[in-house]
């Protein structure tokens, strides 16, 4: 598979190389030179992601190498079936939904799929769906609440899809009726944001009982371009809008957006995806056993409450800014 | 073109009342591209009196269009914005909030209104355009929530009159929120067995669309407003083509099935009366006349 390599992962991944060319040579000379160029690597590691910036995680979260949610569905489920279609207009291929067994558990599975080959990426339009994408999940997650298994929906779209068929059948609605249906769906709903959070695009899959992040995603009101071309009036001035509008799992995680951060292999989840897939596997795990053990009305009240409190303002009627 | 500056000052007697419209006494319908007397236009409900083109209300302009006797009530007037990302674009953001205030007059982009339409006791969070492009944050998230709050306590029905061009960016993911957070409201407003009317005025867009605004039990559009979830210019630089004509109109929406009814700012009052009367009045038989005008 081909890979591509973003500016900052290139000393890395040229030291990595080094070492490799080295190590394959099997020449025991070699040994002390290796010990350190391993040593210098581990380094390089810490100094390179203990401090990402905003925009290294967006080039991160869009690593055309990164798995997406097939990938992680292959890895962590033991059996599954795609369902297709919104039994309205069509299958949309950005979104793929349907039923798996994971850790010995009957789950419904939701979540936004990307291509990786150019051929793909067209087949599943970038990960960026249309309005049937949104009914189809809806549709499989009210199949979930009727059979009582637990939802797993993995968020991973640059943005719904904006063009004319989308708007036609109205992806404003669609959204909306998502959110809507899924704050009060009631079966147990888990939230994982593995690449992409990109804005209503996401949301449409996105409200839960615990909503996590992977370490390296991000989640946006808006692409920090789009934000930089309107607000900056200068769309090459991406970084600073993703500095700005907080879109890190950590940011995010302090403003109360999200719940939890899931800890990604060094370097990202694409440089090692059996790792990735493995500690997903046991944070979701974790997190179901949990929230499965609640009784349903629990689990609602305390689902709305959530999102009840999300929000900063000032209340000068109590002078309390929650 | 402008004639004679009016003083200002006089411009904006009461907050969120003036918006969109340039000063002078002539004003350019961007409609019919014809030159209109001002006072023409204002004593028409802001509609263009010769191609019908509907000028954008303030927030305070359209409750006192819609309430009988222009009258109505203020509540959670003690919510106001704050800047939890220090966002600065060119502005500070802070900075940018205070300006919105002094222009408007109003704390933030919508107000929480009671009040009585056609004798109909009703609730309404009313947007102003005017403030931030009618941009949901976190203070206009909290202010529809309690709104569809208080109608489902008092048991009242619900109205919502949007104006907006989706989430307020320099709130950043705490805006997004604000439409997990008002569509769970609306969830279980419907609960409490109560009518909920969306309006949707020029231009309803993005972020207030894909939640409570596309969420009514019945969904009213005025004529000719921009109506969508994507902006057009966003769509026609992602399909790098034309957008066909009176795409995205409340017209083009009405065909595709998202907008019950639409109906001219001169007849909205009256027709809502109608609507509130025939949800409320437990069958006992109601005049849908203004309604069956409607076509």
């Amino acid at each position: 598979m081909p890979r591509t390599i973003k500016d900052f992962e290139r000393p890395i991944i040229e030291l990595e190389d080094a070492i490799d060319e080295l190590t394959r040579a099997k020449d025991p000379r070699y040994a002390s030179r290796i010990k350190a160029l391993k040593k210098k690597l581990r380094k390089l590691y810490d100094e390179t992601f203990s401090n990402l910036t905003a925009w290294q995680r967006v080039d991160l979260a869009r690593h055309p190498d990164r798995p997406y949610m097939l990938d992680y569905v292959a890895q962590i489920t033991t059996d599954f079936v795609e369902l297709h279609g919104d039994r309205f207009f069509r299958d949309d291929p950005a979104i793929v939904v349907g039923l798996g067994i994971f850790k010995g558990r009957d789950v419904v599975i939701v979540g936004h799929q990307k291509g990786r080959d150019v051929k793909a990426r067209i087949h599943r339009n970038f990960g960026m769906p249309h309005p049937e994408g949104y009914r189809k999940a809806l549709r499989a997650m009210k199949l979930a609440e009727k059979f009582k298994k637990p939802v797993i929906s993995i968020v991973d779209t640059p943005a719904a899809y904006p063009g004319i068929g989308a708007e036609e059948r109205g992806q404003a609605e669609a959204i909306a009726r998502n959110i809507y249906e899924m704050s009060r769906l009631r079966t147990p709903i888990v939230v994982v944001v593995t690449g992409e959070g990109g804005s209503g695009g996401a949301l449409g899959l996105g409200v839960g009982d615990r909503v996590m992040m992977q370490e390296n995603s991000i989640y946006s009101v808006i692409p920090p371009e789009g934000c930089a071309a309107i607000l900056f009036r200068d769309g090459k001035r991406g970084p600073e809008a993703a500095e700005a509008l907080k879109i890190t799992a950590k940011d995010l995680l302090g403003l109360g957006i999200i719940d939890d951060i899931i800890e990604e292999p060094p370097g990202g989840a694409h440089r090692d995806p059996v790792a990735a897939a493995s500690v997903l596997s046991e944070k979701l795990d974790a997190t179901l056993d949990t929230i499965c053990k609640m009784t349903l009305d629990d689990l609602l009240e305390a689902r709305f409450r959530k999102f009840r409190a999300m929000g900063r303002y000032i209340d000068k009627s109590t002078e309390k800014s929650p | 073109m402008v004639w004679f500056k009016k003083k200002k000052g006089i411009q904006t007697p009461v907050g969120g009342l003036k918006i969109e419209m340039p000063d002078g006494m002539w004003l350019k319908c961007p409609g019919c591209m014809d030159l209109i007397y001002r006072r023409e236009v204002e004593d028409n409900l802001k509609v263009c009196p010769k191609c019908d083109y509907h000028f954008k209300l303030g927030c305070r302009e359209r409750c006192e269009q819609l309430f009988d006797g222009g009258k109505y009530e203020e509540f959670d007037m003690d919510v106001y914005p704050t800047d939890p990302l220090k966002f600065t674009d060119s502005k500070k953001y802070k900075d940018r909030i205070k300006e919105h205030q002094k222009r408007t007059g109003l704390v933030d982009a919508v107000i929480n209104t009671e009040g009585k339409i056609a004798s109909c006791p009703v609730i309404a969070s009313v947007m102003h355009f005017g403030f931030m492009g009618g941009s949901m944050g976190s203070v206009v998230g909290e202010k529809v929530t309690r709104a569809f709050e208080r109608a489902g306590r008092k048991n009242l029905p619900m109205i919502t009159i949007a104006s907006t061009g989706g989430a307020r960016m320099q709130e950043g993911m705490l805006s997004l929120m604000q439409m997990a957070k008002t569509s769970q409201a609306a969830a279980r407003f419907a609960a409490t067995g109560n009518v909920f009317i969306s309006i949707l005025t020029d231009p309803s867009t993005a972020g207030v669309m894909a939640s409570f605004a596309m969420l009514g039990d019945l969904i009213i559009a005025e004529p000719g407003a921009l109506i969508g979830f994507a902006g057009p210019r966003v769509i026609k630089e992602t399909i790098g083509e034309e957008l066909p004509e009176g795409f995205q109109s409340a017209e083009f929406v009405r065909e595709h099935g998202f907008v019950d009814i639409i109906v001219e700012r001169k007849r909205l009052k009256k027709v809502l009366g109608s609507l509130l009367t025939f949800f409320t009045s437990a069958g006992k038989g109601s005049d849908l006349g203004e309604l069956k005008a409607q076509g």
